[in-house]
């Protein structure tokens, strides 16, 4: 078997892996390599056609294919090695087994780890729908794949569960393809992706939107000839008597996304139930020594933007590590979610971490408030900050920064919590 | 006749709810803005509402089916439907560079559509 020496090994090439891989040479790593399953390098964004990225990171709005070739770029001319259609198959701390059609099984002897293997869409096993399994079911991101990659539509009348923001950007996309979506249907009572895509793909197309409503039977034999949408209560209960048939010849689902860990779990890296991704500190160390992670393999990020930052952080920490500049013991302070608040990244931080910059918290809450409301960390019983916004909602990640003038009155503390209540 | 509206801003993916007073086709003044873009925004959106297009056209001879290209700036937002109509009959020949103009001055807009990626031209043995 072909063996390979590195200083980082970054697995997945999306745009947290490209940042982590070029910030790991940056930082002094001499030998970073990133393995990528797919063809190419540049992860979900090829097919994420739309703009609206890079506008925090790189100061442009960009479309996903330009944004994921500017750091394919940025990497490539930091001397980032990539190999591309390369499966990992085994991982520990400091050994990959992975396979190409080029080399068969190499083992990679890496120094330090980047986890940047991104997320993948809730299935509609996790779901549940009664009814009949014709043919024409799609998740949102597999018919953006078809339709803006391989030139494929899925079908001529459309309805889409879920308003998370793949959702709306194809009810946006298949409308702009000459296609009907007859309705969007989401359980919630409020739209669970962002505003601006409520507004330039549904509003902008009067895309009929129906809150509080789920599927409650898919109709068809050999293909989806229509589906039963109905009204449901505060505990998603469908109300008797609301029923209502809508025709369609697709049903595409856009439900969530869960962070993609079998890869992790191989290698004994410690999973959060309420991300569904490693626990790291402020470094983006895991639980496991010399294994970092990134981007949305750790929570799902609503911007791309944070998705970068966040991996440069990862990238810099891996080759520090490789390179033996770890620095001492570290005394370590736990992060826990307060009042209205679901998970907070990082799970844990060392206040002596404040010397060399800011930390940023990021934290989603559990249910939107539509009025001002009050961000406040606590460390054990001391008030440490106070920030208000003008709102709250679960589709907007919340990002707080801590700074070195906190470090004082963190050292000690056991327990950081963080709560978001109406002020 | 004042009256009252809301707008979210689809500037950057802040997506600012703001209020705005305005008269006719002129805006009054407004608030929830992060940045002036959005005074510019709301100002727009009274007037002549414009959208950014992103669709893709067909490549032949390349890699790969499709060429993702976007609008180099916004278009008037009742012509994204029938922009899309006809940027479905458009044909390239790969290769394409990234930034290539593909369709200059769409429908007399005066707007250009670019290629959001390179596509090389499709290898002999594949
Ligand atoms: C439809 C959609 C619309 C979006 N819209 C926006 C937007 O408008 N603005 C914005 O800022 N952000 C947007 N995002 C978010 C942004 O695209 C993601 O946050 C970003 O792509 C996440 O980057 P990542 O590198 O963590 O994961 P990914 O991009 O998913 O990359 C992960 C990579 O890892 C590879 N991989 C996984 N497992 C393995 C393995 N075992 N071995 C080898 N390789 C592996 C995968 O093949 C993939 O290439 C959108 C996302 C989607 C899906
Ligand atoms: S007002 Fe400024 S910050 Fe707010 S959405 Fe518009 S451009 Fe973004």
């Amino acid at each position: 078997m072909k063996q390979l020496q590195c200083d980082v090994l970054v697995i997945g090439a999306g745009p947290a892996g490209l940042a982590a891989a070029y910030e790991a040479r940056r930082t002094g790593a001499a030998n970073v390599v990133i393995v990528e399953r797919n063809d190419e390098a540049g992860g979900i964004l090829p097919q994420c056609i739309h703009n609206g990225f890079g506008v925090r990171a790189l100061g442009a709005d960009l479309t996903g294919p330009e944004y994921a070739y500017r750091w394919i770029d940025r990497a490539r001319k930091e001397g980032v090695g990539i190999l591309s259609r390369t499966m990992v198959l085994g991982l520990e701390a400091q050994r990959a087994v992975v396979a190409n059609p080029r080399e068969g099984l190499v083992d990679i002897m890496p120094r330090a780890v980047v986890l940047c293997m991104g997320c993948r869409e809730r299935p509609r096993g996790a779901l549940a729908i009664p009814g009949e399994r014709p043919a024409g079911v799609y998740t949102a991101g597999t018919a953006q794949r078809l339709v803006n990659m391989e030139g494929y539509m899925p079908g001529s009348r459309y309805v889409i569960l879920g308003s998370g923001d793949i959702g709306m950007i194809m009810a946006r996309r298949l409308t702009l393809e000459g296609a009907e979506v007859a309705e969007m249907a989401e359980i919630l009572p409020y739209v669970s992706g962002l505003r601006r895509n409520l507004v330039q793909c549904i509003r902008d197309f009067d895309i009929p939107l129906s809150l509080c409503t789920t599927v409650t039977n898919v109709y068809g034999r050999d293909r989806v000839e229509a589906v039963e949408l109905s009204t449901v209560d505060e505990r998603w209960r469908p109300v008797p008597g609301s029923q209502r048939r809508v025709p369609c010849d697709t049903l595409l689902l856009s439900v969530g996304l869960i962070p993609e860990n079998e890869l992790s779990r191989v290698a004994g890296v410690a999973i959060d139930p309420v991300t569904g991704g490693p626990f790291v500190d402020e470094r983006f160390a895991t639980s496991v020594p010399g294994i970092f992670a990134a981007g949305n393999v750790v929570h799902v990020y609503d911007l791309v933007d944070d998705v970068t930052e966040s991996a440069l952080a990862a990238g810099r920490s891996a080759a520090r590590h490789a390179m033996g500049l770890d620095g001492g013991p570290r005394s370590e302070i736990e992060l826990a979610a307060g009042d209205n608040v679901r998970h907070v990244v990082p799970h844990r931080l060392d206040p002596g971490s404040l010397e060399q910059g800011e930390v940023l918290l990021h934290l989603r809450v559990r249910r939107p408030i539509e009025a001002a409301t009050r961000i406040e960390v606590w460390a054990d019983d001391h008030r440490l900050l106070s920030r208000r916004l003008r709102y709250v909602r679960p589709a907007e990640m919340v990002t707080i920064a801590l700074q070195e003038q906190h470090r004082a009155m963190l050292e000690g503390a056991r327990r950081l919590t963080i709560h978001a209540q109406e002020a | 006749m004042r009256e009252n509206r809301e707008f979210i801003c689809v500037t950057c993916p802040v997506g600012c709810t703001i209020e705005a007073v305005i008269e006719g086709q002129e805006l009054i003044e407004l608030k929830g803005n992060a940045c002036r873009r959005g005074i510019a925004f709301v100002r727009e959106e009274i007037s002549n509402p414009r959208r950014m297009l992103t669709t893709t056209v067909q490549v032949d001879g390349g890699a790969l089916p499709l060429l993702p290209v976007h609008s180099n700036e916004p278009l008037p937002k009742h012509l994204l439907l029938a922009a899309a109509a006809a940027l479905r009959r458009v044909r390239v020949t790969a290769p394409v560079t990234v930034g290539q103009v593909i369709v200059h001055d769409l429908l007399g807009t005066g707007v250009d559509m670019q290629a959001s990626r390179p596509v090389p031209a499709k290898q002999a043995t594949d």
